[in-house]
């Protein structure tokens, strides 16, 4: 029975239909995509310490507004994908846990420290543009709510990328420091960002099948590639130098060659030993439970004004 | 804590237009669902009306009988315009 029903699973997959929540699913496909959406959204959640380290610090009242939008962005990413992760039977309350137990993983990036006012505009043009190279093609992911949370997501992700890039542009026609602080920046960000990719596609161990279901549409090594050739000319404008030797057009190819990462960095990351995967999960779980009385009064808020409604009534 | 109840959103973008679904949240009662929707789905002036429902309170139809509810209208051609011939000359129609 299963069988047939994983036959037809598969066809309408084939056929690009999308899963919706209450379709039947196999179990796998159902776990690949909270493991996927889960994990996303917590790299959003995450992903706005960084930022928020110089929120207060900002240059001028013009880029705190757009840094506190970006980070308020960020949020409401993260509550989109923890609500489509929820259509497949998970809670919120669980997932939460997860992400502060250390159960659940999030983008390796955020495991770096944010140093000096350039990693805003870096990470706007580095990490934002390595996350959209990859969030676009999950607009046509298989499951629905996960490929409709993506559209939202993609809409706003370019403010982020563009305003990023603009700090950069300003930073890039200042005095000697500020170039240096640029430069500084950017050989810093440049490698982890290529690891925003996953391992090669030889080495990833659930690619394969997330292809088959349409969950990922293209190769982690494919869409890296693309993200470099996007960047040399934009590195160009900015006159900055990507710290890679390697780097080099292959006329052959018709794209860019670049230097091997450093995997046994990436692998350190992820299991959790980065400059700052303590303190990131320490702070979410701080401001998670300072938050806690909010909660409950307004729980409490909420029961009071039922039962007066019922009084009424 | 355990959640609070979640809800279903729907916007309507601009006069004249449908609310369209748009996704959910949790909230602890109507008045926050609303404060949260708009916090959450109209940061950008995506919308001039917000209907919030919980999702307790949808009735959908079963989709493993789907078949049984959608199939009926799949024979029934002559309900289509083009279900009927007409020379080219009658124009207008």
């Amino acid at each position: 029975m299963d069988n047939l029903k994983e036959k037809a699973f598969q066809d309408k997959i084939d056929q690009d239909t999308r899963i919706e929540p209450k379709d039947w699913m196999p179990e796998n496909y159902r776990k690949a995509l909270i493991r996927q959406i889960s994990q996303h959204a917590h790299s959003e959640i995450v992903g706005m310490l960084p930022e928020g380290n110089w929120v207060t610090r900002a240059p001028n009242l013009r880029r705190k507004v757009a840094l506190l939008a970006k980070v308020q962005d960020e949020a409401g990413h993260g509550l989109y994908l923890y609500a489509a992760a929820e259509t497949l039977g998970v809670s919120r309350d669980d997932l939460i846990d997860q992400l502060h137990t250390g159960k659940a993983k999030y983008s390796s990036i955020f495991n770096y420290p944010t140093i000096s006012w350039a990693d805003m505009g870096t990470i706007g043009w580095l990490v934002d543009g390595a996350a959209i190279m990859n969030q676009v093609p999950l607009c046509r992911c298989s499951y629905g709510p996960y490929a409709r949370a993506m559209v939202r997501v993609c809409k706003e992700e370019s403010f982020h990328q563009r305003q990023g890039y603009e700090i950069l542009l300003t930073l890039s026609r200042g005095t000697e420091a500020q170039k240096q602080m640029l430069q500084d920046s950017v050989n810093r960000w440049w490698w982890p960002s290529l690891m925003m990719f996953g391992p090669s596609d030889s080495d990833s161990p659930h690619s394969a099948q997330s292809m088959a279901w349409k969950i990922k549409r293209f190769s982690n090594d494919e869409l890296r590639q693309r993200f470099v050739d996007a960047c040399v000319d934009q590195a160009r404008i900015l006159g900055v130098t990507l710290p890679d030797p390697d780097l080099k057009w292959n006329e052959e190819r018709g794209h860019y060659d670049f230097g091997e990462i450093d995997w046994d960095e990436f692998w350190q990351v992820v299991k959790g030993h980065g400059p700052c995967n303590k303190d990131r999960i320490e702070t979410r779980v701080k401001a998670y439970e300072d938050g806690a009385w909010v909660r409950e009064a307004a729980t409490a808020y909420a029961e009071k004004q039922a039962k007066r409604k019922e009084k009424v009534a | 804590m355990k959640d609070w109840p979640l809800y279903e959103v729907f916007i309507r973008s601009k006069a004249g237009l449908h609310h369209r679904h748009v996704g959910s949240l949790h909230a602890a009662d109507d008045t926050m669902a609303i404060e949260h929707a708009r916090d959450v789905y109209c940061r950008r002036n995506e919308g001039v009306s917000i209907w919030v429902v919980k999702s307790d309170d949808i009735v959908a139809n079963d989709p493993a009988e789907s078949d049984a509810l959608f199939n009926p209208a799949e024979n029934k051609v002559y309900r289509h315009p083009t279900f009927y011939d007409l020379p080219d000359n009658v124009k207008h129609m």
